[in-house]
């Protein structure tokens, strides 16, 4: 009898802790302090440009769509996600939300309700911007016409429907916390650092996604296959893929804001990037963006190609050189050399020669424009080849200018053209 | 000691069909569209995304999908790149292209194409018997007043040059791709500005009327003016939001 009475307060005991525990720790306690936003002029012009910054319009608009209203499906390996209405529409959008629990949702992925948020909203990048961006992104968002559009229930497959699961990938991949300046960098490398890590979520795409749909973070802006997208977001460390360490501020500044540059020119998912967002940073916030990526620490170049993995055939050397006279060459330069920054140059230019060849494979098969920004509103663009070339000439031309001009890539295949050959063009 | 033989054979073919592309490249690539300008800061050089599709000035390819849209109304032209854009016209591959480009440069590009009489190029017919062609003949042509259906000529105008500023021409486009666009329009994937002409019309029109209005448009001679008429000769039959 006494043991039970022990072991039925012990029991007590510990739930009374586990109880004070949960209050202690458990997500969706609101900020003390309740701040009240005035929406002056200037607080929602700021905030419209830091949400441009964080893209937010990207996600939250369905295409051909009211802008911020939601709707537009978010396909992951997981199901579809549909990004919610953030118009301040009383009863479908977030015209209830108060500054506090807007802040909360940016700061910790917490939505008003207390649900945790899908790691699709990137709010582990979102929770180091400051309390007083996120207050003048809310008051440009109440600023925005309501819309009165339900929100889309997402299609996850199970178990990832079951939001309480995402405490398990919080404690793996979500430290909240604002952006710490580091004293020993310049103020411009900090705000580049700040923009970079924080609103603009470069890691999203730039860093490789676990099996768990997580953002590694010792393996950051290593690069990644974008899920669902089928275009490699390359690695912002290597200098044999879009490391930046041998550019120059300026043409790194002009890939982001302008979307060309004497360096090479933005395609694919980077495009929307550039259109939606990247074009409305001030000169100032492009070099500083410039200067934290240049900086950032090259990382291991991955595992060193063999030399006989670079060996090509001279037949197919023979054909990929025949393409590429014909097709190419009029606007790439008979060396690769391009017109820059109206035509990207093919020497030297990492994009070509990084060892997953996804990218310029798709280019060729489906050409492209760059956006049309401010600073460039007439860009020139690349026609598709993808009913004008065979799987073996594509995979020849790839080759070729991987390895022509000093080019340090592999041989790609017939086969692998032949995958990305099945793709609608995105 | 792993087998080397059909290593060797699975080699020889790879060589074998990849000497072949080279000789069947050089016969292809005489007839597609290479990309070619005379200055790089030009519109001729920034249209070069569109020259493998539609021809170096806009005249068409071979193939039998991809239109002539040379000397097609500008606005007509404009129309259908903002709806590409935006996703109200669904092609993947021209959605793709034109996704981040702004209104103002995509009317430029309509004016460069729309400015532009390169020949006609020679395209396929599809087989129709002679009933068929003339079945073809009285739609676009006299129409069928019963089932209120007006004549193609009446929009697209007597040479079928089209109509400024919206109606696009309909000489000088592949049969299967006029019949494609028609039976896009009846179903509801493609869409004009409202009220949608086109729409009413195409919704009245049966497979074999359209199969027949196909074999002879795409039959008919280009006009020696290939330019568009003016919107003032006409009060169109149907009302058109293109034309607005």
């Amino acid at each position: 009898m006494r043991k039970l009475v022990i072991a039925a307060s012990a029991l007590l005991l510990l739930l009374i802790a586990a109880a004070l525990a949960w209050m202690v720790v458990r997500p969706g306690v609101l900020p003390s302090t309740s701040k009240v936003v005035n929406a002056t002029t200037q607080l929602i012009n700021r905030g419209e440009y830091l949400a441009r910054a964080g893209d937010c319009i990207a996600c939250h608009t369905a295409p051909g769509g009211t802008p911020f209203a939601g709707g537009r499906a978010m396909p992951t390996p997981f199901g579809n996600i549909y990004a919610p209405n953030i118009t301040p529409d009383d009863e479908t959008g977030i015209g209830q939300w108060t500054a506090d629990e807007f802040y909360r949702m940016m700061h910790t992925g917490i939505s008003r309700d207390g649900a945790l948020l899908y790691p699709a909203m990137p709010f582990a990048s979102y929770t180091k911007v400051t309390r007083e961006d996120c207050d003048a992104i809310y008051a440009y968002l109440m600023s925005v016409p309501p819309v009165k559009q339900k929100n889309r229930p997402h299609e996850l497959r199970f178990p990832y429907n079951r939001r309480e699961l995402l405490v398990g990938w919080r404690a793996l991949y979500f430290k909240p916390g604002e952006y710490e300046p580091d004293p020993k960098q310049s103020a411009q490398w900090n705000r580049g650092a700040y923009l970079v890590e924080g609103l603009g979520h470069c890691s999203m795409c730039h860093t490789a996604v676990t099996r768990l749909g997580g953002t590694a973070e010792e393996r950051a802006f290593e690069g990644g296959m974008i899920p669902n997208q089928n275009w490699y977001a390359p690695s912002l460390t290597s200098n044999q893929e879009a490391g930046l360490g041998n550019w120059s501020i300026k043409d790194i500044a002009d890939l982001l804001q302008v979307g060309v540059s004497h360096r090479g020119t933005v395609y694919g998912p980077m495009a929307e990037v550039v259109y939606n967002s990247l074009q409305y940073l001030t000169d100032e916030d492009a070099a500083a963006m410039a200067t934290y990526l240049k900086s950032l620490p090259a990382g291991d170049a991955g595992p060193q190609v063999p030399s006989s993995a670079r060996l090509v055939q001279p037949a197919v050397m023979e054909l990929g050189r025949k393409v590429y006279d014909r097709q190419c060459g009029m606007c790439h330069g008979a060396e690769g050399r391009g017109f820059p920054p109206a035509y990207p140059p093919l020497a030297n230019n990492q994009s070509i020669t990084m060892a997953t060849p996804v990218n310029p494979i798709r280019m060729v098969l489906n050409g492209g424009y760059p956006p049309g920004t401010r600073k460039n509103p007439r860009p020139h663009g690349m026609p598709p080849f993808l009913h004008i070339l065979n799987d073996d000439e594509v995979a020849a031309v790839v080759t070729y200018i991987r390895v022509a001009w000093g080019n340090a890539g592999t041989p790609v295949t017939p086969a692998q053209v032949n995958e990305l050959r099945k793709l609608l063009p995105e | 000691m792993r087998p080397i033989l059909p290593r060797l054979l699975a080699a020889a073919a790879v060589l074998i069909s990849i000497t072949a592309s080279i000789a069947t490249f050089d016969a292809r690539a005489q007839t597609a569209a290479i990309p070619a300008f005379k200055a790089v800061d030009s519109m001729e050089a920034r249209v070069q995304g569109c020259v493998t599709c539609h021809g170096q000035s806009g005249q068409g390819t071979r193939d039998e999908y991809f239109p002539r849209i040379a000397g097609k109304p500008a606005g007509y032209l404009y129309n259908q790149l903002v709806a590409f854009r935006d996703g109200r016209r669904r092609y993947a591959p021209m959605n793709y292209l034109v996704a981040y480009l702004p209104d103002g440069y995509l009317r430029e590009m309509a004016e460069h194409f729309a400015k532009l009489r390169p020949p006609f190029t020679v395209h396929e017919t599809i087989p129709a018997d002679a009933a068929t062609l003339s079945r073809g003949e009285t739609l676009a042509t006299v129409g069928d007043r019963n089932r209120a259906i007006p004549a193609c000529v009446t929009c697209h105008g007597a040479g079928l040059t089209g109509m400024e500023p919206g109606i696009p021409g309909l000489v000088g486009l592949q049969p299967n791709y006029i019949a494609a666009q028609l039976t896009r329009w009846r179903v509801g994937e493609r869409t004009a500005a409202d009220p949608d002409c086109m729409k009413r019309i195409a919704t009245r029109l049966t497979d074999a009327e359209i199969h027949a209005l196909a074999a002879w448009l795409a039959r008919q001679k280009p006009p020696r003016d290939p330019s568009p008429e003016s919107s003032n000769l006409v009060r169109m039959p149907f009302a058109c939001g293109s034309q607005r």
